[in-house]
């Protein structure tokens, strides 16, 4: 390299070293002027497309040049992002260009990888699939997925098993982070999906944040919050486990101990009914209450089954079951003071105040989460403040097609694309549209996700396909899982984009096309749908998830139940898949705005998107004046009486802390992206143990000491890190996740609520030793 | 001919002010934060004793508050 280019080339790099040590001190600090700067010169096409590294949908512009993508900068059209992205939507494009992407098929023989054409590879996964379903039936082959599949993608892999080889085996790794806050809306009601829309940050007076930290995994949204404190002194509330980046911005950081969030939400509706908050016309007209099962255990057996079973209940039982739940019996075991739990029922409960709860992984990935959701929704039920601008229980997804794919089209083992596969009409409206005789639907689940792997593991499962995700990563108790993938007579395929500690254990290795290489859609966490289309080649034979899928349909003789063009694909499914969501509660909007528009929120009615569902004022589908919740048949959503019970794990004399795990702002879930872009790679090269300052000066651990971290399941030994990114409370540690050469997972707990099926990644019991 | 890159916190209220000042140096770029009141600031200058002498000036601009060294590179690891 010339000089003069080497010391543009060297200010470059000082400006992304500020840019990203100001990322770590400043939460939801934005550089749009940088970002502007650094877009080469010369002639750029720009396209648009979401971002793929997070849930909250940015709208991005690529900038092409010469069939590569070189540049990105926030859509200033997107209503989601107005013109910002945060480091790593801005850096984004340099996960295509990783030098060791997957361009050729491998396919395992005597032990070694061997290169291979992708027709033989897809030919070999057709056959093995054929020769174990006639060995062994239909539900010895399984598909796993993900909420980074794209719609197409998704829609063919459930069209596929359900539909023509007639199995629900088929799942997605949404179980993993949104699988309770699907069951909460479904139990509280009967409708998927938030009512709201960003727009509410727009108008709220208060974001009360739920265990969610928000300035590291939705960053542009809290950026969005931060402007909004500085126009109309709006306020947020960080409600969480241990102090982030997020809690130090915020202000007010209200710490409570691991679970005890159950009591505390009930503690703040005792206080809402106390003090008078509550909003009794509201309540009397559109809510009833339920009870459901208790002690209602942890999934940790293979044979462990639930099945709730609710009974209405009124007003009055309801009050009663709160006095357990006074802020000052509360603050005994949460360690949250009755004040605190006060203050924030008065937030909630001041009628000239309008709250928006934000809330993700924390009330999610939790023993549990469903009632942790219908808990957030009965305080906002309790007083009204719900369906209308700036009232929001917002539940926000942590990857880009969660609700878009995993939810909308139903990639789980229950769900079709409209309804459930237990609900005889349900099968035969999906049978209809797919074009597949009814019979074909299997009318039970099968497995989620944690017992798909214990059945791999078993042996009921022998052949499974995993699509665009990690879980030799990602799993809990992840050992148990990576030995029954590896055991004799386990075919596993995996399609992705860089070698994997998944990929390690695959008998086929399919290259597949990432993100603007093909064409796709992806639904975020408004509820709004994007379109974006193929943009540069793929590299190699690398091939789109959704062909890959067509190929091996074709090979199994289902070709005619997918008649789609080769070029168009991707456009004729979604235009078949939006056939099941017809109607005002659902309608998606049609491809020809889609393209045109930064997204569109559904339900997309006679050319308007539709808000604030379940308020007559905005959706079109209210049947009756004012609020209606449609999703259940009464029109009333359910305000449900959820006690306190403490989590599978808890410490211990022998493991006295807390172990929690998570993310970072720099890498996208594993890493498997993020850690092949330098600049992100170089501010985050390595995982770490986040101790309590106090606790790591009483054990003799100072920053980057090795530690030894050890559960029932196992031992791991990482780096110490004291005072710099998160403070846990004693008793506490955390772990981020998104090293492969740490693999966390191994001594986690693969414990889950048992009506959603969501592992908890938060809580468990850990021994810390300096080593 | 070290290029160095720097965290500027403007003393309060005085973030444009600051940003004008800086913008008369030849020697230093500079990038405003969109929604916060930081600036990050790169100097690019041809000897040592030009570096330290810019850096003096800089910290002694009434409108800087504070100045924190992110990154640095010699000459050796711009040439290399
Ligand atoms: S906030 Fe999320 S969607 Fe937006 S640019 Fe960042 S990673 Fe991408």
């Amino acid at each position: 390299m010339q000089q003069v280019d080497r010391r543009v080339f060297v200010k470059k790099m000082a400006i992304s070293a500020a840019v990203l040590a100001a990322v770590s001190m400043f939460p939801g600090i934005i550089f749009a002027e940088e970002q502007e700067q650094n877009i080469p010169k010369g002639d750029l096409e720009w396209k648009k497309a979401p971002c793929r590294f997070c849930g909250v949908g940015c709208g991005l512009l690529i900038g092409i040049s010469k069939n590569k993508a070189v540049a990105v900068k926030g859509d200033p059209k997107s209503e989601v992002n107005k013109g910002l992205c945060c480091v790593k939507g801005y850096h984004s494009v340099m996960a295509l260009y990783g030098k060791d992407r997957l361009t050729k098929p491998l396919v395992k023989k005597n032990g070694i990888y061997v290169e291979t054409s992708m027709k033989e590879a897809l030919d070999l996964v057709a056959s093995k699939m054929k020769g174990t379903i006639k060995s062994h039936g239909k539900d010895s082959v399984a598909i796993y997925g993900s909420g980074q599949w794209s719609i197409a993608d998704g829609y063919i892999a459930s069209k596929l098993f359900k539909g023509c080889i007639g199995t629900n085996n088929i799942e997605a790794n949404a179980r993993l982070c949104m699988a309770s806050a699907v069951t909460g809306f479904m139990t509280s009601f009967g409708a998927d999906e938030p009512m709201g829309c960003y727009e509410d940050i727009d108008h709220a007076n208060a974001y009360i944040l739920w265990g969610n930290n928000m300035a590291e995994m939705h960053p542009v949204l809290f950026s969005r919050m931060l402007d909004q404190r500085l126009k109309r002194n709006a306020k947020i509330v960080d409600f969480a486990t241990r102090t982030t980046r997020t809690s130090m911005a915020a202000d007010k950081s209200i710490l409570f101990k691991p679970q005890t969030d159950l009591a505390v939400a009930n503690a703040i509706c005792y206080e809402i009914i106390k003090n008078g908050w509550m909003n009794k016309n509201f309540v009397a007209k559109h809510c009833k209450f339920n009870a459901g099962k208790t002690n209602i255990g942890y999934g940790l057996t293979d044979d462990f089954k639930f099945k709730d079973e609710p009974k209405q209940i009124d007003f009055a039982s309801y009050k009663k079951f709160l006095e357990d739940y006074t802020p000052e019996k509360v603050e005994k075991y949460s360690g949250v003071s009755a004040r605190d739990i006060k203050y924030m029922a008065s937030i909630y409960g001041d009628p000239n105040k309008k709250v928006v709860s934000f809330w993700c992984m924390g009330p999610n990935q939790h023993t549990r989460g469903t009632w942790m959701n219908n808990l957030i929704y009965n305080i906002h039920l309790l007083t009204g403040k719900i369906s209308s601008p700036g009232n929001s229980p917002f539940s926000l997804t942590g990857q880009p097609s969660a609700c878009g794919t995993a939810r909308e089209v139903g990639t789980f083992t229950h769900k079709l694309p409209k309804g459930l596969v237990t609900n005889e009409k349900d099968r035969a409206f999906a049978a209809k549209i797919w074009g597949v005789p009814v019979e074909n639907i299997p009318d039970k689940p099968t497995h989620h996700t944690v017992s798909m792997f214990r059945a791999l593991d078993r042996g009921e499962i022998k052949f499974m396909w995993i699509q665009v995700t990690n879980p030799m990563v990602t799993m809990p108790n992840l050992k148990r899982y990576r030995n029954g993938a590896e055991k004799e007579g386990r075919f596993i395929v995996v399609s992705d984009v860089y070698p994997t500690p998944t990929t390690d254990v695959a008998d086929v290795i399919l290259p597949s096309a990432m993100w603007i290489e093909k064409t796709g859609l992806f639904g975020n966490s408004e509820r709004r749908t994007q379109f974006w289309e193929q943009m540069v080649t793929p590299p190699g034979e690398a091939m789109d998830d959704g062909m890959q899928l067509l190929e091996v349909a074709k090979r199994l003789g289902y070709g005619k139940y997918f008649p789609y063009s080769k070029d168009k694909f991707v456009e004729e499914v979604y235009t078949e898949y939006t056939k099941h969501h017809a109607g005002k509660k659902h309608e998606m909007a049609p491809l020809e705005v889609l393209k045109k528009e930064s997204g569109m929120i559904w339900p997309f009615v006679e050319g308007k998107p539709t808000k604030w569902r379940f308020n007559s004022k905005y959706d079109p589908a209210c049947e009756t004046e004012g609020f209606h919740f449609y999703g259940n048949e009464d029109g009333r959503a359910t305000i449900w009486q959820r006690p306190y019970e403490p989590a599978a794990e808890s410490p211990d004399d022998e493991y006295p802390f807390w172990l929690n795990t998570g993310r970072v702002v720099e890498h996208w879930h594993s890493g498997s992206m993020t850690r092949r872009i330098s600049v992100l790679h170089k501010a985050m090269p390595n995982s770490y143990v986040e101790l309590n300052p106090e606790e790591a000066k009483k054990m003799g651990i100072k920053n980057k000491d090795k530690v030894k971290l050890t559960t029932r399941r196992g031992s791991i030994v990482m780096l110490a890190s004291v005072n710099e990114r998160g403070i846990p409370p004693k008793g506490q540690v955390f772990v981020p996740f998104f090293d492969e050469h740490f693999l966390i997972n191994e001594i986690t707990l693969d414990s889950y609520c048992p009506i959603s099926n969501e592992p908890d990644y938060k809580k468990c019991a850990v021994k810390v030793e300096k080593v | 001919m070290p290029i160095k890159s720097y965290i500027a916190h403007p003393t309060e209220g005085r973030r444009n002010e600051l940003i004008m000042k800086l913008k008369e140096f030849s020697s230093c770029n500079i990038t405003p934060a969109t929604n916060q009141e930081i600036v990050i600031v790169v100097t690019d200058t041809f000897s040592n004793e030009e570096d330290l002498a810019l850096h003096e000036k800089l910290i002694n601009l009434p409108e800087l508050k504070h100045l924190t060294l992110v990154s640095g590179f010699s000459d050796e690891e711009i040439i290399n």
